[in-house]
């Protein structure tokens, strides 16, 4: 299905007709017809006149057509570590997991900190020619934490924010005068949140569990208090910072309080931390391991809150991929990370939407909107003149996640065989079907028009 | 008490006259590994101890050998060194009969690009029944047990468990108390790293002691009083009446100056001295698993003294890892 339907003679007038457009930026929710044209949304109408020529996507029953979702924080591995995920790898991951854009952090080797690495990711994209590729540029050469990269040569070259990711921006001065120059750049600074020296050699959450278990601790204040220092320079600064992948209920507090006064800070959160505990380590599978660690029940319900109340910017997944060989191993010796972009939209759906949390236009904002604001890029919206960056969600597909399915060249991640309600119809990306669920039969049909 | 819980199993010689005690309905392990006491119930710790008591027989014989894993391979794979609990696993072995080879691997092999799926897919090709291991990571054995054929003892996985300590301390405080449950038990030492300690709470949680755990809070773990301790950072109410009293050894590696400023503090606080064991019940008994730091944690004079059970710990150690190997390996084909 993956790029073998995409052709190059695609019709040029598309109708998705029929699906619930969820499109907050927009405010309308209702069922409509989305017409698409070149590759733009020229008309959302109910019950457009259908012209000869044009290709027509009867939407099924309870499907929802939204701005494509955008993944703000993903590892494509490439270059330099290909066996675990290349960019192309990646994108038919995300496609296959309704990503019609995702943002890869600069944690290659050789790392992403100047524009000949910027220009080969983006190179790879163009030639993959699936999900839209934004890289995120290094804060500091070889993300060492002692000399700002060249920000502005980056963002030239095409990165859409900087991170040091994989590890914390290191030094509060670095900190600050990177938030002064990304400032001045009018992009963000996105930060992975740790103390090193609290963190120490840990693997696991510091908590009952680790305990239990004899896993070195990970404390939740480790992040916290580095969340502390970014708000606090934020404030200084004026300038907008990101808290990545937050997962305790202290780091939420900072970031609602230095909202509450008026603080330039977001933040994201993966669906693993929202959906498992630290109670996931019995097994010592190391699937569970992850950076930051799975933390305790009150952490998990304490997101789960932000997500409703609104703290919480972004759903971003942390995609991770790592070889099955370098998993296979004892947990002290396993990488962190586990990959996400498959199995984002039918956790979320699942016990975000279905489970009461949030609404859909909610879920949009967390998983499109939000993420194009910030990064400053094309999508969150399906207004007449866009491109036609569009994912259709089935919300009530009964999905039973398949580890050997994945599309992502790595399968470590511990929700193989979870049943799950909701998933992903379609991907369109800049009005070309790039991704199709064939597994739905009323979808079939999409893939012949084709 | 001796042999009341095992039966058909004459090929190692329990007395009879055991049997007319009330019979235990369990006579076998449930899972094929011994990964930790997490694994086991109050009725399984019973059986194994019951079964070490007629394996301690065995030992004061004049010829101390039984043909009950006659045939049977068993291998020491430890990444850690430990002459101790390696030489004590040998020993039951081959009182058992059973073919052994000791394997001394390193644990720096996965930084050589071997990893223990590797070295297992090695032994495996010589067809061992038992694997009996001692990793430095927690949770090694459990990914043995995912991995191989074989049955899995775990002698020891990093700072998780290493529950046939734990069984022969339990056996240990049988022997000079004739039962577990009400006992007070403290446990003093370095509990953030210990092995022992984690496996120890289990059992004694599981058997019905009321444990005290004792250390300088930087040595204690997150979660340590729903572990089933009470936690202390005073020795003298630790050890105030109490029937049994563990020390844990301090890993002077392990330390890194974070922990506590100097040994000589730590003597200060944390050491059991002849004075602090005079606090304890008059008939209390001084455990250790070794290897001691004397004048660190433990006083010569405690070690060596009245109160001390640490060499019938040793002893101990032989029988029950008889018991265990017994179990899991021997079962009825074994005695038959
Ligand atoms: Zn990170």
């Amino acid at each position: 299905m993956l790029g073998s339907t995409i052709d190059k003679n695609t019709a040029m007038k598309l109708l998705l007709k029929n699906g619930r457009v969820v499109d907050p930026v927009n405010d309308r929710d209702g069922t409509y017809d989305v017409l698409i044209e070149d590759g733009i949304v020229t008309r959302i109408d109910r019950d457009a006149a259908v012209d000869a020529g044009v290709t027509i996507f009867e939407m099924p029953e309870g499907a929802v057509i939204c701005p494509g979702l955008i993944d703000m924080h993903v590892h494509l591995r490439e270059p330099g570590q290909e066996h675990k995920e290349t960019v192309a790898t990646g994108v038919a991951s995300a496609v296959a997991g309704g990503f019609t854009a995702v943002a890869c952090m600069p944690n290659t080797s050789p790392i992403n900190d100047n524009a000949s690495v910027t220009e080969l990711i983006l190179d790879r994209s163009a030639q993959a020619n699936l999900a839209r590729v934004y890289p995120i540029g290094a804060v500091s050469v070889g993300q060492k934490g002692e000399q700002l990269a060249e920000l502005a040569e980056l963002r030239d070259a095409g990165c859409v924010a900087f991170s040091d990711d994989g590890r914390p921006v290191a030094t509060a001065l670095l900190m600050r005068r990177a938030l002064e120059y990304a400032g001045m750049l009018g992009l963000l600074v996105v930060d992975h949140c740790e103390d090193p020296t609290l963190k120490g050699d840990g693997v696991a959450h510091e908590g009952y569990y680790a305990s239990l278990l004899g896993l070195r601790g990970i404390p939740g204040e480790a992040e916290e208090l580095m969340v502390e220092r970014d708000v606090t320079l934020a404030g200084m600064t004026k300038a907008a910072v990101h808290i990545a992948h937050m997962s305790t209920r202290g780091s939420l507090r900072a970031v609602r309080d230095g909202k509450a006064r008026g603080v330039r800070v977001t933040c994201e959160v993966t669906p693993h931390h929202v959906t498992l505990t630290d109670e996931a380590l019995v097994d010592y599978d190391t699937n569970v391991k992850m950076n930051p660690p799975l933390r305790d029940a009150a952490d998990r319900d304490a997101l789960i809150e932000g997500l409703r109340d609104g703290t919480i910017d972004a759903i971003a997944t942390d995609h991770a991929p790592h070889h099955a060989d370098e998993k296979a191993v004892e947990f002290d010796h396993a990488p962190f990370g586990i990959v996400g972009l498959e199995t984002c939209v039918p956790l979320m759906l699942d016990r975000l939407v279905h489970g009461g949390v949030i609404s859909m236009r909610r879920f949009v904002e967390l998983l499109s909107v939000n993420p194009a604001r910030l990064l400053k890029i094309t999508g969150g919206s399906l207004a007449a003149g866009q491109s036609a960056d569009i994912t259709v969600l089935l919300p009530d597909l009964e999905v039973v996640v398949d580890r050997a399915k994945l599309q992502s060249k790595s399968k470590n991640m511990p929700f193989d065989g979870w049943r799950l309600r909701g998933g992903v119809g379609a991907t369109f990306v800049g009005g070309r079907l790039v991704y199709c669920n064939t597994g739905v039969p009323a979808l079939a049909a999409w893939t012949r028009n084709h | 008490m001796k042999g009341s819980g095992v039966r058909g199993q004459g090929s190692v010689g329990v007395r009879e006259e055991g049997r007319a005690a009330a019979p235990t309905p369990l006579t076998a392990l449930e899972n094929r590994h011994l990964l930790g006491i997490a694994e086991l119930s109050a009725e399984e710790i019973r059986l194994i101890l019951d079964t070490a008591d007629a394996m301690k027989e065995i030992g004061e014989r004049p010829i101390k050998k039984v043909p009950t894993l006659r045939g049977k391979t068993v291998v020491n794979l430890f990444f850690e060194a430990s002459t101790r609990t390696r030489t004590s696993f040998e020993i039951a072995e081959k009182r058992l009969s059973a073919d052994t080879l000791n394997i001394a691997a390193s644990a720096s092999s996965v930084v050589k690009g071997e990893t223990l799926a590797d070295t297992v897919r090695n032994l495996e090709a010589m067809a061992p029944d038992v694997i009996v291991m001692r990793h430095t990571s927690s949770g090694a054995c459990h990914l043995l047990a995912r991995i191989c054929r074989a049955r899995v003892v775990n002698a020891g996985d990093g700072t998780h468990e290493h529950p046939t300590q734990a069984l022969l301390d339990a056996f240990t405080i049988r022997q000079h108390k004739g039962r577990i449950e009400g006992l007070k038990v403290a446990i003093v030492g370095d509990l953030l790293h210990s092995r022992v300690l984690r496996s120890n709470l289990l059992l004694l949680n599981k058997l019905g002691a009321h444990v005290v755990a004792c250390a300088p809070p930087t040595l204690q773990p997150v979660g340590l009083a729903r572990m089933g301790a009470k936690p202390t950072s005073s020795i003298d109410e630790a050890v105030h009446e109490a029937d049994v009293v563990m020390m844990l050894r301090i890993q002077l590696e392990r330390m890194h100056g974070h922990f506590f400023p100097s040994l000589r503090e730590y003597y200060r606080l944390f050491a059991l001295t002849p004075a602090r064991v005079r606090r304890a019940k008059p008939d209390v008994i001084i455990m250790h698993p070794g290897p001691m730091n004397r004048g660190v944690e433990i006083d010569s004079d405690v070690a060596d003294g009245p109160y001390s059970v640490i060499l019938a710990q040793v002893a101990n150690g032989v029988a029950v890892r008889m018991a265990v190997l017994y179990l899991l390996a021997g079962g009825s084909e074994g005695a038959g």
